[in-house]
């Protein structure tokens, strides 16, 4: 038999899609190890054997002090090196809402100069100053070189968070991630397809209507949507409808960005 | 040392909390600001040098967003300061976080005296307030001053003196001392002491303590205690005996008088109607688990795994602090399942909330209440913050308004659990305790937090409300919690489990200690938040996140150690023993040495009258058919604060996690209409699904509590049936949330009440053996009346059916949206004259007298017969009105298709003949609406054969609802005002 892709979730201190994450990448064909994070301080050479690294959706710390502050103070003050070395063979990462908010915090997307633990995005207070659950649409930037969002052209998906706008730490950053193709994700207007800033397609007001960046290689992921949330058809808030009209998919399209990812690493990474 | 360290917002265009805070002050007070900048400070009291300081700030601050300084800002560009930190012992909960992240920064935890503390100061720019007005904003708006510190300094003063530093610590560290009650003393003595120490006993019960004490026991000499209890022994007793954890109005005996003079005797009405009913049905099914005996009752779900369900209400504690009460609520009822059987995992929350409405002018609220929109507001922020952070999504979530709530807010909040049926080879329901076996308490420390919690929810509130009473909860270190209880549950570590909510480790411990027979406990091992408690305090704080265990000595090691990996506190206490004794020590010292069996059945039952007289109400004169304005009247009904959306607020709940959703808390093309209920996937990608539903039509109480609980009872139903769920298996929770029913000085009319709440038993007895819908768990809460400046304010009468089923295949799921035109549109169920209690009637300012009624034979066999329509795919969508009547559903479909619909009312389906303003705006049960494809029509009438129905209508491609009598048109509605009327009366709160 074949090598298996091996993805690790990371969990503990409020962290809580560990299970669909799971479930998400088990589907795809890797075998998933759910590990606690005060376990991988111990044990970081758990690393060494991983193809994907996951940070999952959640509340890590209460969201106290910004969202993913702590959790990537302590990933950072334990985890630093291994994390380098981990991204410099060429290994991949995918951060999902507090996920995304802890990875932009350590400064891995976009990271245009590079692992230096330095974040140059931020992930602020939504506009409308409240949490929100809502689906949106969202569009692929097809120039993008994420490897997870391959052969998907838009893509429905719920979003859940208090803390999602996209904020660059000054113009040259934000227009090199837009020169160099790391926007991902667009949310769109769903009739349009365009990207946009009107509310509640838009639900945080994110500059561009920014959903997700990627770093330079494409293979360290954040974004704000969950597409974890979306494996079985049955998520999608008009699936009853999609059945009648004849749309409904066979499997929520959430799995095509777990699939992309196992399916890279399956013929990079092992 | 002492450290400041101020953060703010990098530019204060991106200060979102300054903004909202701003839009606040002008609803709330109207005064003109022209801008309000905050920024976050932190006190750190601690050994470290400046460096490490500089150090952690530099990791608190999010260089891309934000500034930070250590010490203090000097721009002075605003004209008042507001510093709102916590009052001493306050749990604060961004501290703790800032704690972890300063332990990390200089690689060592904090000493006992060493301390962070957390405050937020609002930087004011408005020359033209006073310091009133600033100090009005700072206690009505931004802070609590039950349980925070408000300072308001002008600039003036500011740069005077500087910022004051923000320490918030407990000075109160005096001795630490047991107190003999004096208890062989006079009846007048026993009710002051009941008074005095904030006991909520009655002179039977303190007699009965009396008599107790007073017999020689020779055992308590031996254990050096005398013939009087101690603080800590009458204090464990007023817990344990306290309305909130014996029930004892439930459990009273009870002579009851109908309209018609007949006496009969009732000897609980618990066991008489709620138990009586639940084990009868449970002799026909054969998915009864565990019922009333555990945290939560459990049911079997499949082959694989049970579930667990609980709901309770939080109404005191909200009452006083919104936002902490109901986020106590919330997480409080988490660790329900978490303590039942080995314990459970969480899978999903509801919530439900009564309130005086928002818009109410404050001079109609009465001193020492908090306005309805504030109490709302913070509600809602509490439990969003505890159920989001905690990673469980809602299914079910209502708001009801009614100005008697203003007296005290309903907060329900209950979350469903999913069981494994076999844990390491054990079933995951049982649980068990032997002598030997050590007590532990996991979770968080003990403070002088919810002291009193039972005791305190067992009165009426008041101006004196205790604020000890209050407790918030840290939802971050209760997942830390969950996450190593469930990973110790499948490592087998302990044997027994539940949780620590009212009463402390009094009630916890004091409970589960009937397993074994006994325990022994040193209660000086508890770890504190701070000094100075004394030993009663200890073992009735009500602090939050903390469950107690049963571990056998052979595992307390890797018990030990895992707890110590997962950064979770655990302590042990004691042991269980088998000597038939609650046995508390501090330290070498006995300090309470009570008989279990006293403990728990010492406490004489209650003996009450209730007498039923059924009220008349006036009605109003009926509008004929040639003057009724429809159009008109369903607007303003939909913008009616009990049938409007709430989705602004709705959407700030998490809904999703856990990927299991397949029908959502809100439907239809545009998803903003509230759904009738929620299907969530049992498990990712799961055919199987849960259904839930509720129940809950207090309007109708004000006519009779039977039929109040018959329709929330059918109600929840047929929810449930509507969403494609079936009678096979559905279990309910029932939440009884009364005014104080005994009659006294201050409730001359209890008789009236105890009779409503008989009346209510007798139906719920009556409808759930009809529906075979067992109650599984349920609770009562007894005194939901304010009493302020002489003045009574108390609750309509209120039973919360909450009802969970299954539903074999969710891809037969069904909705209410009506989603193509051409379809036909069947009325199911007929219509009666029970315009009683309708929102109509309340929307005129009338209650009436019919209220609907539900004939359970005919609408067992309206559902099975809808059931099959569903899972056969036949209908295109299904929605069953309540509230408003058929005006309203018609319009709720429509909205949510955003497709016209031609209604005749003359094809309605009725009882005996009907003008339209009945047809329309009665509240009869059991009626459903229904489109389906034409070519489907035959197979459905089939289906119905005996059962009222018709077809009334057709659904159309012109956004416009039309209502006609045969071929004449009534009145027209653009969809476009439907959907603007059901939105705006709540659309920016």
């Amino acid at each position: 038999m074949n090598p298996k892709v091996t993805a690790t979730i990371i969990t503990g201190f409020g962290l809580n899609c560990e299970k669909e994450t799971a479930k998400a990448l088990s589907m795809a064909g890797a075998s998933v190890e759910q590990i606690h994070l005060n376990d991988l301080i111990r044990n970081p050479d758990k690393l060494l054997n991983t193809q994907i690294l996951c940070f999952i959706g959640g509340f890590s710390f209460g969201d106290h002090l910004g969202a993913g502050t702590v959790f990537a103070n302590r990933i950072m003050n334990h985890l630093g090196n291994s994390l380098k070395e981990y991204i410099e063979r060429g290994n991949l990462i995918i951060g999902i809402c507090n996920g995304f908010q802890i990875i932009a915090r350590l400064g891995l997307v976009p990271s245009l100069n590079g692992i230096d633990f330095e974040p140059t995005i931020a992930l602020a207070a939504n506009d409308s100053g409240v949490f929100r659950n809502s689906w949106v649409t969202l569009r692929v930037n097809k120039q993008s070189p994420c490897i997870f969002t391959k052969d998907i052209e838009t893509i429905p998906l719920p979003i859940r968070h208090g803390e999602g706008k996209i904020v660059a730490l000054n113009q040259a950053v934000l227009n090199e991630i837009e020169k160099e193709n790391l926007v991902v994700l667009n949310y769109a207007d769903p009739v349009s397809l365009k990207p946009t800033a009107e509310f509640p397609y838009n639900p945080n007001g994110s500059i561009n209507g920014i959903a997700g960046i990627c770093n330079k290689t494409g293979r360290i992921f954040g974004l704000m949507p969950h597409p974890e949330a979306y494996l079985s058809a049955y998520n999608h808030p008009h699936w009853i409808r999609q059945k009648l009209n004849g749309s409904l998919q066979k499997e929520g399209m959430g799995q095509i960005v777990f699939k992309n990812a196992v399916d890279f690493a399956t013929d990079n990474l092992l | 040392m002492h450290f400041r360290l101020e953060i703010s917002p990098l530019i204060s265009e991106n200060d979102t909390r300054g903004k909202a805070t701003l839009n606040k002050i002008i609803e709330y007070f109207g005064f003109s600001i022209e801008k309000i900048q905050t920024r976050d400070v932190f006190s750190i009291v601690a050994e470290i040098t400046e460096t490490d300081a500089e150090k952690m700030l530099k990791s608190m601050t999010n260089p891309v967003i934000q500034d930070s300084i250590l010490g203090e800002s000097d721009k002075f560009d605003f004209d008042w300061i507001i510093i709102i930190g916590f009052l001493p012992g306050v749990t604060d909960n961004v501290a703790t976080t800032a704690k972890s992240l300063l332990c990390d920064t200089i690689s060592r935890q904090l000493k006992s005296n060493e301390h962070i503390f957390s405050s937020i100061e609002y930087l004011v720019s408005a020359p033209q307030l006073n310091s009133d007005q600033i100090r009005m904003i700072a206690e009505n708006l931004l802070a609590n001053p039950i349980i925070q510190s408000i300072n308001c300094l002008s600039k003036a003063e500011l740069k005077k003196n500087g910022i004051p530093f923000n320490k918030p610590v407990f000075l109160d560290s005096c001795n630490i001392h047991v107190e003999d009650i004096e208890i062989d003393i006079p009846d007048d003595d026993l009710i002051r002491l009941s008074k005095d120490r904030c006991l909520a006993l009655s002179l039977k019960e303190m007699r009965q303590i009396k008599q107790y004490f007073t017999k020689n026991d020779i055992n308590r000499q031996e254990m050096g205690l005398t013939e009087n209890p101690t603080d800590v022994e009458i204090e464990i007793l007023a817990q344990t005996w306290s309305e909130h954890c014996k029930h004892k109005i439930f459990d009273a005996e009870i002579n009851y008088t109908d309209e018609n003079g007949n006496i009969s005797k009732i000897t609980s009405l618990y066991k008489s109607f709620i138990k009586k009913s639940t084990y009868e049905i449970g002799s026909d099914v054969d998915w009864l688990v565990s019922v009333f005996s555990d945290n939560a009752g459990i049911i079997s779900f499949n082959e694989e795994c049970d579930l667990v369900y609980k709901v309770e209400t939080h109404n005191s504690p909200s009452a006083l602090d919104p936002y902490g009460g109901a986020m106590t609520g919330i997480i409080g009822v988490n660790r329900d399942p978490l303590g039942t059987g080995l314990g459970a995992n969480l899978l999903i929350n509801v919530w439900g909330y009564c309130f005086g409405s928002p818009f109410i002018s404050a001079e109609k609220v009465p001193k020492g209440l908090l306005h309805p929109g504030r109490i709302r507001d913070g509600v809602h922020q509490g439990v969003i913050e505890g159920g989001n952070q905690s990673g469980v999504p809602y299914g079910c979530g209502w708001e009801l308004f009614d100005d008697r709530f203003i007296g005290k807010p309903l907060v329900f909040c209950g979350t469903v659990g999913l069981l494994p049926k076999t844990i390491n080879g054990q079933p995951g329901y049982e649980k068990s305790i032997l002598p030997g076996d050590l007590i532990i308490m996991a979770g968080g420390r003990i403070g002088k937090d919810g002291i009193h919690g039972a005791t305190f929810s067992s009165e009426a509130l008041d101006q004196n409300a205790n604020a000890q009473a209050v407790q918030i909860g840290d939802p971050i270190t209760q997942k830390n919690l969950y996450d190593f209880i469930i990973e110790a549950r499948d490592r087998g570590l302990y044997r027994y489990i539940t949780d620590n909510g009212a009463g402390g480790l009094s009630s916890s411990v004091g409970e589960i200690s009937t397993n074994s027979r006994g325990c022994i406990m040193d209660i000086a091992n508890a770890p504190l938040k701070y000094p100075g408690l004394q030993p009663w305090e200890i073992l009735l704080s009500e602090s939050q996140e903390r469950m107690t265990l049963a571990v056998p000595p052979e595992k307390i090691a890797e018990f030990k150690q895992l707890a110590n990996d997962r950064d979770v506190e655990i302590s042990v206490l004691g042991n269980f023993t088998d000597t038939g004794k609650f046995h508390i020590k501090y330290g070498d010292k006995t300090v309470a040495y009570i008989d279990l069996e006293f403990m728990h059945e010492g406490c004489p039952r209650m003996q009450l009258n209730a007498e039923w007289t059924p009220k008349n109400h006036s009605e109003p004169n009926p509008v004929d058919n040639e003057n009724i304005d429809i159009s008109s009247l369903i607007l303003r009904l939909l913008e009616q604060l009990n049938i409007c959306s709430n989705e602004t607020k709705a959407r700030q709940y998490d809904h999703e996690v856990k990927g299991l959703s397949v029908l959502k808390p809100f439907v239809g093309l545009e998803n903003d209409v509230q759904s009738d209920a929620s299907i969530f996937m049992i498990s990712p990608l799961a055919n199987e699904g849960i259904v839930l539903s509720c129940g809950v039509v207090p309007q109708y109480s004000d006519i009779d509590t039977y039929h109040m609980t018959a329709s929330a009872l059918d109600l929840a139903v047929r929810r449930i049936i509507a969403v494609g769920g079936s009678l096979d298996k559905i279990a309910a929770i029932d939440n009884f949330c009364w005014p104080d029913p005994v009659k006294s000085d201050v409730t001359p009319d209890g008789d009236y009440k105890l009779a409503q709440l008989v009346r209510s038993n007798m139906a719920l007895y009556d409808y759930t053996k009809a529906f075979k819908t067992p109650c599984i768990s349920g609770k009562d809460s007894m005194k939901n009346d304010a009493v302020m400046d002489g003045n009574k304010i108390s609750i309509p009468p209120t039973l919360l059916f909450s009802l969970i089923g299954k539903i074999s295949d969710i891809s037969t799921a069904q909705t209410l949206d009506i989603k193509n035109a051409g379809d036909l549109v069947y009325l199911i169920g007929a219509t009666s004259d029970e315009l009683g209690g309708s929102e109509y009637y309340r929307m005129q300012g009338y209650i009436g007298n019919n209220v609907p009624k539900v004939d359970a034979d005919l609408s067992r066999i309206t559902y099975a017969a809808l059931h099959r329509a569903i899972s056969d795919e036949l209908l295109h969508s299904v929605h069953t009105p309540s509230i408003g009547g058929l005006a309203i559903g018609f319009a709720k479909i429509a909205i949510a298709g955003r497709l016209g619909l031609n209604i005749d009312l003359s094809q309605i389906p009725t009882r005996e003949r009907l003008n339209f303003e009945t047809i329309l705006f009665s509240e009869s049960n059991s009626r459903f609406i229904v489109t389906l494809p034409g070519d489907r029509k035959s197979e459905f009438e089939t289906l119905f054969t005996g059962i009222s129905f018709n077809c009334v209508g057709t659904v159309n491609s012109k956004p416009e609802l039309t209502f006609c009598n045969e071929d004449t048109v009534l009145c027209s509605l653009a969809i476009g005002d439907l959907v603007s009327s059901y939105k705006k009366t709540l659309s920016t709160i």
